[in-house]
């Protein structure tokens, strides 16, 4: 192995640290399963991935993952542009609670929205009464994705619109284009690469998300049943090699979603 | 076009949003943990059983948030200051485990040392018990709190560059004098950071630690899971209880993360000026 800096001491502690603990920690956890999940006979596997319940889980949870990225899209663009271009008091509060899904662990987020959106919460209430039912519906799947994904849509807007500039909307303003226009001509094109990454982050995390997603889905299998769960309900029957398969499918499928983003790291701030 | 009526609409928009998606969770939360008042909230959270949540996950985060510093301050000295082959692939594998689903990340060590696991019969053998019990539960926050300050650091020490450390070793400075003198005090705000931010997760984690744990009440229940159980069994009061003191550690951390910021944003001012004056 050649080294650049070679003055610079500890390179082989350090690197024999993080080798071993990789080793231990990802790369033979991650084989075992993939191990596992090459055991598994043709017919049974056939048997786990066509089952109706199986196919249901992957549509509902990519589904409604897709879905609450796509919404978040419209939703983030409009927090990020407030926080990075508008000042107000309090904006200071306000961009910090962005954070707010990334740092409420998940179990917490998933018990307040069950409540939130029950048929008797300050929200469920509500609809309730227009004869929308959010809590324990594949609706709910989608509240829960929403809101663990939305920092990730604003985190990776922000840092590009406070590198835009400004006058070239003011120029756009000046010569009379209608503010739609500046919208979709001017603001919008460089935008998009990281509107697209946010989406997309927003997206690989809602398909693996467990936590904040089982207390107010209702979990009715082939209705309201994501991928994780159905992966906790195959290791509680002891169904590991089934269990194995659907986790290496799910490992495979968010790898390459993230490698084809071109980067496996959020960005800088999330 | 009136720019001060359009902020005003953004403002508004924003705030309704920031409202309804996130404040209005936070605070049910608080409002369900007093719905029976003061007395029963102090009450639920002196039960035996959340005791030894509250005490086991302390236990937990005690072990994987040091662990993980060691690994973090590691490979991101050997990732950012060397290149050779292979170094991408380093970075990749310890980024992997912000994209893996919790339920996965707690699968592997149960497909790896559970009953039937590949170790399993060994490990029964010698009577070492790492699922359903506390290893398991250290291993797999350990995993997915991982990546959390290799990525603090990482950045940090690229942009720092390596002059002054190579000034202390020119001065005659020993290894592990030019990291605790040099480096150490010049990354430690972006240390704090990740350790911040890894202890939060290490409490928080739900998924992972669901499937390694076993469920055992009073024993392997940590607070995320103890939530769940009170949660399942109708007893709300008390699972807000839990809920609150974990939403308080996440506000917290967000709080205490913009301080550390602030921090090392001052230091890196300092740092400057400090060239200057030189110069």
């Amino acid at each position: 192995m050649r080294r650049q800096h070679s003055v610079l001491p500890g390179f082989r502690l350090t690197l024999a640290v993080t080798m071993v603990a990789l080793a231990l920690i990802v790369v033979i956890p991650l084989a075992g399963l993939v191990a596992k999940a090459a055991t598994v006979p043709w017919d049974h596997a056939l048997e786990v991935l066509g089952s109706w319940r199986t196919l249901s889980a992957f549509r509902i949870s990519f589904g409604l993952s897709a879905l609450a990225a796509l919404v978040n899209l419209p939703i983030g663009l409009l927090l990020a542009w407030t926080l990075t271009r508008v000042s107000f008091p309090g904006k200071h509060l306000v961009d910090a609670m962005i954070d707010l899904p990334f740092a409420l662990p998940t179990a917490v987020a998933g018990i307040a929205l069950a409540t939130l959106y029950a048929d008797n919460g300050w929200i469920g209430g509500l609809l309730a009464r227009a004869g929308v039912q959010v809590a324990f519906t594949p609706s709910g799947i989608f509240v829960a994705l929403s809101f663990v994904g939305l920092p990730f849509v604003v985190r990776s807007l922000q840092p590009v619109l406070r590198a835009l500039p400004r006058d070239v909307e003011e120029a756009a303003l000046t010569l009379g284009a209608p503010s739609w226009q500046i919208l979709r001509r001017v603001i919008l094109p460089p935008l998009l690469p990281a509107a697209f990454t946010g989406a997309t982050l927003a997206f690989a995390r809602g398909v693996g998300e467990y936590g904040s997603v089982i207390f107010i889905a209702g979990n009715r299998p082939a209705v309201s049943e994501i991928v994780p769960l159905l992966i906790v309900a195959k290791l509680e029957q002891f169904d590991y090699p089934g269990a194995a398969l659907l986790g290496t499918i799910m490992l495979a499928l968010s790898l390459a979603i993230l490698l084809a983003l071109g980067r496996l790291q959020r960005p800088a701030h999330v | 076009m009136s720019s001060r009526g359009s902020h005003l609409i953004l403002i508004a928009a924003t705030l309704l949003v920031v409202g309804f998606m996130l404040v209005l969770p936070l605070l049910v939360v608080f409002s369900e943990a007093l719905a029976q008042g003061w007395d029963f909230l102090a009450e639920a959270l002196r039960e035996p059983d959340a005791q030894a949540a509250i005490r086991l996950t302390a236990l937990v985060a005690a072990i994987a948030v040091p662990v993980n510093a060691v690994i973090g301050v590691a490979a991101a000295w050997c990732l950012t200051h060397f290149s050779f082959r292979g170094r991408k692939l380093l970075i990749g594998l310890i980024e992997l485990p912000f994209a893996v689903s919790p339920v996965i990340s707690g699968m592997v060590y149960v497909l790896l040392f559970g009953l039937q696991g590949w170790f399993g019969p060994f490990l029964m053998a010698h009577g070492v018990k790492i699922i359903f019990a506390l290893p398991g539960i250290v291993i797999a926050t350990v995993f997915v709190t991982l990546p959390f300050v290799a990525r603090q650091l990482m950045p940090l020490m690229q942009a720092l560059g390596t002059e002054e450390e190579q000034a202390a070793l020119t001065l005659g400075a020993s290894g592990w004098q030019m990291f605790t003198r040099i480096t150490l005090p010049r990354i430690r705000w972006a240390l704090l950071t990740g350790v911040l931010l890894c202890n939060a997760r290490a409490m928080g984690e739900f998924g992972a630690v669901s499937v390694v744990s076993g469920h055992i009440r009073g024993a392997t229940n940590t607070m995320p899971l103890h939530i769940e159980i009170l949660y399942n069994e109708y007893n709300l009061p008390a699972a807000f209880a839990m809920a609150a003191l974990l939403a308080l550690l996440a506000i917290a951390t967000i709080g205490l993360r913009l301080i550390l910021e602030w921090q090392g944003r001052r230091a890196e001012v300092r740092g400057q000026q400090a060239i200057w004056v030189n110069a």
